[in-house]
């Protein structure tokens, strides 16, 4: 079997509620668990043997994956390539534009995923059920069970209990229609391209200059998962694995911490472990090989630390992400905090940061993406985000503020956005 | 003592002490121990003022409250046999005001001729009681009261006085300036004042002093250097970073020293049996009692912590001030007037941001916006 994946990366005007994050490094390239986050879709994919490609679709400038995908080929031994569009196509638009590419060599099937969403992806079992299927299935979705009142913020599927076939899809409802829902990861069949092929030139008003809504773009999920659905060609395959979507710059924390549990069990070299002469480590923990990290600093759980970032004597992390050539000088404690790129953070300084973690008394919930300010204006609380190239100074706090790039604080900050 | 240097006419001198109620201000220090016990730069609140007492001739001191405290009398009455006088506690049965306890004194406050001394006990200064007994035995009339400068005495009740300080009248809350001076709560007194005094609760500074104004009989002394009611926690920090702050001119303090030494930013008093370790920056203005343990890294500015507290490694405190006992965890930021009562523990990496906990409590979680944690 000949398989390939297509992982759909977007471009600049996606993934805007994960800035500042996002201001530095295009949002599939932020580091997660010490990985840029496509990183583990691409490994993911990589760990299925039958995948000989990996397609990157997206619209960000080549330049800025140019480097990214050479290390991706030299790190997994296996063909990547970034393919890009020159404008937004919508999720299904894209696909149908590469199909060429997508199709060159003939394989039986290809993997698509979605760039933000990040979880431990059963793709092997999740072909295995494919291939197993007695009638051909166009497209499988990768499926999880949500609560009954968050699975409306997601694509909800009605599936039969017996075959998995998806009787019926819908984007976003209303009012609840399943607690089934679309993971972004699909295994379609080549011959889904004569299906978007026809939704696509079913369009009357297809080139027409006047709509300015794109009406090019056609959106995998609206337009083409819904009308299959219920036709007997789509089936779900249901997981019920670590999964989460990750929309807002306070979901790197928590995929952070999952990805890092993950390691556990494959990855083990990945994690930082104790030793004399080394820091404390509490739990999962990533240290990049250059960094330095002072024996008396005591790391963890859930915290990440970037190339050549420096952690100074009796410093403390913990559930934070540490991006490359930053310093934390000594005594600071760092909680629930992304500190960006060639930032400084002065001694004895305290950065904050409120988790915004799923309900963990629900089971099936989900992160909720809460917006930037509650009803009355006020920011709601959330994780602590530094933007690259800020100072910190000594003795302060930054409780529950998001600071933009360049900047140099010159004291303390509560609940606030800093431009 | 120096017993020889004293005055032979002021041997006999005699001192009360309005100490009064529950000092709910001080809380919740106040729920562990009496307000005149708890240890300011220290050493016991009252103290500061009857050892300076002491220096001035004072023999006898009688303390006026409202409640019946068991362990202050014991520990005061091994203070007496220390300083060599006698300290006595005159208890209200009913909230006498500020000048029904002088009267409820009066047998012993009128036992001789010599003129006495009253005084708040939450004033801390460089006490000048040798000067007012000069004062006052010079201009001869019934009382001197000190006063000492503020910069906003609209929020006072100021006193006129003329050039030779002979006292015109108060004004209460001024709206117009009249004057920058305010009463600073200590007194001496001729025996004869008692009989404006009636035995019932009264207020010496509104149905006393006025009348012996407009009399001619009292008169106004100016307090040199600082001076700071210390009664509650905000004040109590400022009063403590002036008297620090005074140690180099300050005559009464004779017997402690500031401290020295690397990690020693500033005045920073420490009693010798506290331990600091490594890596650490104590002060400006930090004052470290007995038996406290000040682990590696830490950082402390503008505190007090009292008896026996442990301050784990790479805290940073600022304007607190730490119960007795406490024991507050690593990592930890603690600033914004918190005040820890007796015995409380602060767990690990915790933020308290304008805290006041009741004693004997553990605290777990953040506070994020000052408030009481019962």
């Amino acid at each position: 079997m000949m398989l390939k994946a297509v992982i759909l990366i977007g471009g600049p005007q996606k993934g805007t509620r994960f800035r500042p994050l996002s201001l530095d490094v295009p949002k599939p390239l932020f580091p997660v668990a010490g990985l840029p986050m496509v990183q583990h879709h691409i490994e993911a994919c990589a760990a299925v043997p039958d995948i000989r490609e990996v397609l990157l679709l997206g619209y960000f400038p080549a330049q800025q994956l140019h480097q990214f995908v050479t290390d991706m080929i030299a790190a997994y031994k296996i063909r990547i390539r970034y393919l890009q569009e020159y404008q937004a196509l919508g999720t299904a638009g894209g696909i149908y534009h590469f199909r060429d590419q997508i199709s060159s060599g003939n394989p039986d099937a290809f993997f698509v995923l979605n760039g933000d969403v990040c979880g431990d992806f059963p793709l092997q079992e999740m072909l295995d059920f494919h291939t197993s299927l007695t009638s051909p299935s166009l497209i499988t979705i990768m499926g999880t069970e949500a609560t009954r009142h968050q699975s409306t913020m997601y694509g909800c599927i009605v599936e039969d209990k017996e075959t998995h076939q998806i009787l019926h899809y819908v984007e976003k409802p209303s009012t609840f229609v399943s607690n089934l829902i679309n993971c972004g990861v699909y295994i379609c069949s080549p011959d889904i391209f004569k299906r978007v092929g026809e939704i696509f030139n079913s369009r009357p008003d297809f080139y027409s200059l006047e709509d300015e809504e794109g009406t090019e773009s056609i959106r995998l999920e609206q337009d083409i998962l819904m009308p299959i659905a219920g036709t007997g060609q789509a089936y779900v395959y249901n997981t019920d694995r670590w999964w989460s979507q990750i929309k807002t710059a306070g979901s790197a924390i928590y995929a952070n911490r999952h990805y890092l549990q993950l390691y556990r069990t494959t990855k083990t070299d990945r994690l930082a472990t104790n030793g004399s002469d080394k820091p404390t480590i509490i739990g999962d923990v990533y240290i990049h090989p250059s960094a330095t990290v002072d024996p008396s600093a005591m790391l963890g759980p859930n915290v990440s630390v970037g190339k050549n970032a420096v952690i100074g004597a009796g410093v403390r992390i913990r559930e934070s992400i540490i991006l490359g050539n930053t310093t934390i000088q000594e005594h600071s404690c760092v909680l629930y905090t992304v500190v960006g790129w060639n930032s400084t953070v002065g001694a004895w300084t305290r950065l904050e940061g409120t988790p915004c973690d799923p309900n963990p008394n629900k089971p099936f919930a989900k992160m909720d993406n809460v917006p930037l300010f509650n009803n009355d204006g006020k920011l709601n609380p959330s994780i602590t985000i530094l933007g690259c190239n800020v100072t910190v100074p000594a003795e302060v706090i930054v409780l529950n503020s998001i600071v933009l790039p360049y900047k140099d604080l010159p004291h303390s900050y509560k609940n606030e956005i800093i431009l | 003592m120096g017993v020889g240097r004293k005055d032979v006419t002021l041997g006999r001198m005699k001192a009360l002490i309005l100490v009064g109620g529950y000092g709910t201000r001080l809380r919740p220090l106040t729920l562990s121990r009496p307000k005149p016990l708890v240890e300011f730069a220290n050493k016991p609140i009252v103290l500061h003022q009857i050892e300076a007492l002491v220096a001035a001739g004072v023999t006898q001191v009688v303390l006026a409250v409202s409640y019946h405290a068991e362990k202050m009398e014991q520990e005061l009455a091994q203070e007496a046999q220390r300083l060599g006088i006698q300290i006595t506690f005159s208890l209200e049965s009913e909230p006498l005001g500020t000048a029904g306890p002088i009267k409820l004194a009066e047998s012993v406050l009128a036992a001789n001729d010599e003129p006495f001394f009253v005084l708040n006990s939450d004033v801390i200064c460089d006490f000048p009681f040798t000067q007012m007994v000069h004062f006052h035995k010079q201009h001869r009339r019934q009382g001197t009261i000190v006063v000492t400068k503020v910069e906003e005495p609209s929020k006072y009740g100021v006193v006129v006085y003329e050039e030779g300080g002979k006292i015109e009248r108060f004004v209460e809350k001024p709206q117009e300036f009249v004057s920058n001076k305010i009463n600073a709560g200590m007194y001496i007194f001729n025996p004869s004042v008692l009989k404006r005094i009636e035995n019932k609760p009264m207020s010496i500074e509104k149905e006393v002093f006025p009348y012996m104004a407009e009399a001619g009989e009292l008169f106004a002394q100016e307090l040199d250097g600082f001076w700071m009611d210390i009664g509650q926690p905000k004040d109590f920090l400022i009063g403590m970073c002036l008297y620090l702050n005074s140690f180099k001119t300050n005559k009464n303090i004779t017997t402690t020293k500031l401290h020295k030494g690397s990690g020693i930013v500033g005045n920073v008093l420490v009693d010798p049996s506290a331990r600091i370790g490594r890596n650490c920056r104590i002060g400006p203005n930090v004052t470290i009692g007995p038996d406290v343990v000040i682990e590696d890294g830490v950082c402390i500015k503008r505190c007090t912590i009292l008896r026996g507290a442990t301050i784990h490694s790479h805290t940073w405190l600022e304007n607190c001030i730490i119960g007795w006992k406490c024991s507050v965890g690593q990592w930890v930021r603690m600033e914004n007037f918190s005040v820890l009562g007796e015995d409380v523990i602060v767990k690990d990496e915790l933020y308290i941001n304008g805290g006041m906990v009741l004693p004997h409590k553990s605290i777990a979680n953040s506070v994020m916006d000052p408030k009481i944690i019962m």
